[in-house]
């Protein structure tokens, strides 16, 4: 049992390292996604992490596998397209999701673009999938500040973002923090997105963030234990990835979110809110 | 008592094309106004523009309320009904310009959602998450809400639309006691007998004021077929309304 759970974190310290990152992931990824789900931006969080490839990669070009370099190009493009079409979106007719295809895209077509002119498909695999075993002490200490920073911003911004989550008509009448606010949340699904692509790649960074946020959806009518639970599945995720991946040799990045996907899929069969089973047990209904 | 409102030449649309084309008029303090007319008479435009969410294309309005006294409930509030979250915290929200960002709620506070939960008849429900309220119920929750909001002037669009006749008649009451308290309250309502029975004073709209005054004296057979004759479709190739002698463009 403990060469089994333990033994791989006592012994090697690229695993403690990479336990360390995943948790932290999880703690800032957590909240996030569960707010895009609830926001209807599950797929907005996908559209980002594609559009953030292109400044990765130019950071990559500019100073090759440079931690400051591709994460502040990574920043950069994130912001730039989430901006872009949210300005998009209030200026013109067009909805937000709309936009944020157009942007990301092009964002998209442009990374990919760049990559290409220089560099080998072992560098395009990196920014794609990231290295969990290889975090060094900048990038842990890149993830555990963005991960803080997330729980701070969002202890500070709660109540207009349930708010806006819930009613955006009525914080509109009520608050110009509406707008605002939103601008803060993309701000904040950028910085995580650009952590976790560290550790998992631009694509799979998402993974961590919708998949844990889902499947908590099948568990609990309740915003707070969704959270927590959403923060639960994710480092759990994580930590059971990594000693799927160390025992059985697959690579990291997948494996963590391969187990996400587990208990995603597990959670849509038996999860007690909505799941199949439950619904479809044959079940005496109540009095009242 | 002065006018909380006053409309002047006031034209508010969506595209360049009118819903509400050239209004003039007041709403006294105080004032229990209904806004009736045929569908697409730009009663809710009227609504939206008060509220401050459609700026005019032309005109102006002219409010003595500050914005954060007005209470604005729209007709398909983009409300959320699956997420996660009970009537007591929905309630709760109401009291948004007393607590703000990031202001406690204090003991009070707690006292003023429960009387609020209570007066609509939702005791026993603060716990229930919003998805599993019928409708009625919702709008009994909204209505709390708009309770604790404390506002100056209430914005009702279609408060009553596909509710019962219990339903109805307790939030009825409701606002006819905000409306005692010295509150001004407008609502866009299409149920004559309830304009007649409780809204002394009617806006008939089909685009422009039909008439305006004494609901008895609005409500009309004659005033409601002009109402109908009056409010023609959308026309996309409208040319661009001149300004007349008078009319300030």
């Amino acid at each position: 049992m403990y060469d089994l759970l333990i033994g791989p974190f006592a012994e090697f310290d690229f695993m403690r390292r990479a336990l360390v990152g995943v948790l932290a992931l999880g703690v800032g990824a957590g909240p996030i996604g569960v707010l895009m789900m609830l926001r209807r931006m599950s797929l907005a969080g996908d559209a980002m992490a594609h559009a953030i490839l292109p400044g990765a990669a130019v950071g990559f070009l500019a100073a090759g596998l440079n931690l400051y370099a591709m994460t502040a190009g990574g920043l950069v493009a994130g912001f730039a397209v989430a901006l872009g079409a949210g300005a998009v979106a209030r200026a013109t007719q067009m909805k937000e999701d709309a936009a944020l295809a157009a942007f990301y895209l092009i964002s998209l077509a442009l990374g990919v673009l760049l990559v290409s002119l220089r560099g080998s498909n072992v560098d395009l695999l990196h920014v794609l999938f990231g290295t969990v075993l290889a975090l060094d002490d900048a990038t842990l200490l890149l993830i555990v500040s963005i991960s803080s920073l997330t729980l701070v911003a969002l202890a500070l911004a709660w109540r207009p973002l349930v708010l806006e989550s819930v009613d955006p008509g009525f914080l509109r009448s009520v608050s110009r923090a509406g707008a605002p606010t939103h601008l803060i949340f993309l701000a904040l699904v950028v910085m995580n997105l650009v952590g976790g692509f560290h550790a998992l790649g631009t694509l799979l960074a998402v993974g961590l963030m919708m998949l844990p946020a889902a499947a908590g959806r099948f568990w609990t009518r309740e915003l707070t234990t969704l959270i927590g639970l959403s923060v639960l599945i994710a480092c759990g995720s994580g930590v059971l990835g990594l000693l799927v991946s160390y025992h059985s040799g697959v690579p990291s990045g997948p494996a963590i979110i391969l187990v996400a996907g587990g208990a995603y899929a597990l959670s849509v069969l038996f999860g007690p809110v909505g799941g199949l089973l439950p619904r479809f047990l044959p079940q005496r209904h109540l009095e009242a | 008592m002065g006018n909380v409102l006053s409309f002047r030449n006031l034209t508010l649309g969506y595209d360049r094309h009118p819903a509400v084309h050239h209004l003039d008029g007041e709403v006294p303090e105080g004032d229990m106004l209904a806004i009736c007319g045929p569908n697409g008479a730009g009663k809710s435009t009227l609504l939206k523009g008060i509220a401050g969410v459609l700026s005019p294309l032309t005109g102006r309005i002219e409010g003595t309320v500050p914005a954060r006294e007005i209470a604005y409930l729209p007709q398909a509030a983009e409300l959320d009904r699956s997420f996660p979250i009970d009537v007591y915290d929905l309630v709760s929200m109401g009291l948004w310009r007393r607590a703000g960002l990031f202001g406690g709620i204090s003991r009070a506070d707690r006292g003023r959602i429960e009387h609020a939960v209570a007066a609509v008849g939702l005791e026993g429900f603060e716990a229930r998450p919003i998805g599993t309220l019928s409708g009625g119920q919702m709008q009994r929750a909204l209505f709390a809400r708009l309770l604790l909001q404390d506002a100056r002037l209430l914005l009702l669009d279609e408060p009553f639309t596909a509710l019962d006749a219990g339903t109805i008649a307790d939030l009825t009451a409701l606002v006819n006691r905000w409306n005692g308290e010295g509150r001004t309250v407008i609502a866009v309502l299409h149920d004559f007998e309830l304009v007649r029975g409780h809204f002394p004073r009617t806006l008939l709209l089909a685009r422009e004021a039909v008439a305006w005054g004494a609901t008895g004296e609005v409500l009309t057979s004659d005033n409601l077929a002009e109402a109908r004759r009056m409010c023609e479709a959308w026309d996309e190739d409208a040319p661009a309304c001149a300004p007349a002698s008078g009319r300030a463009a």
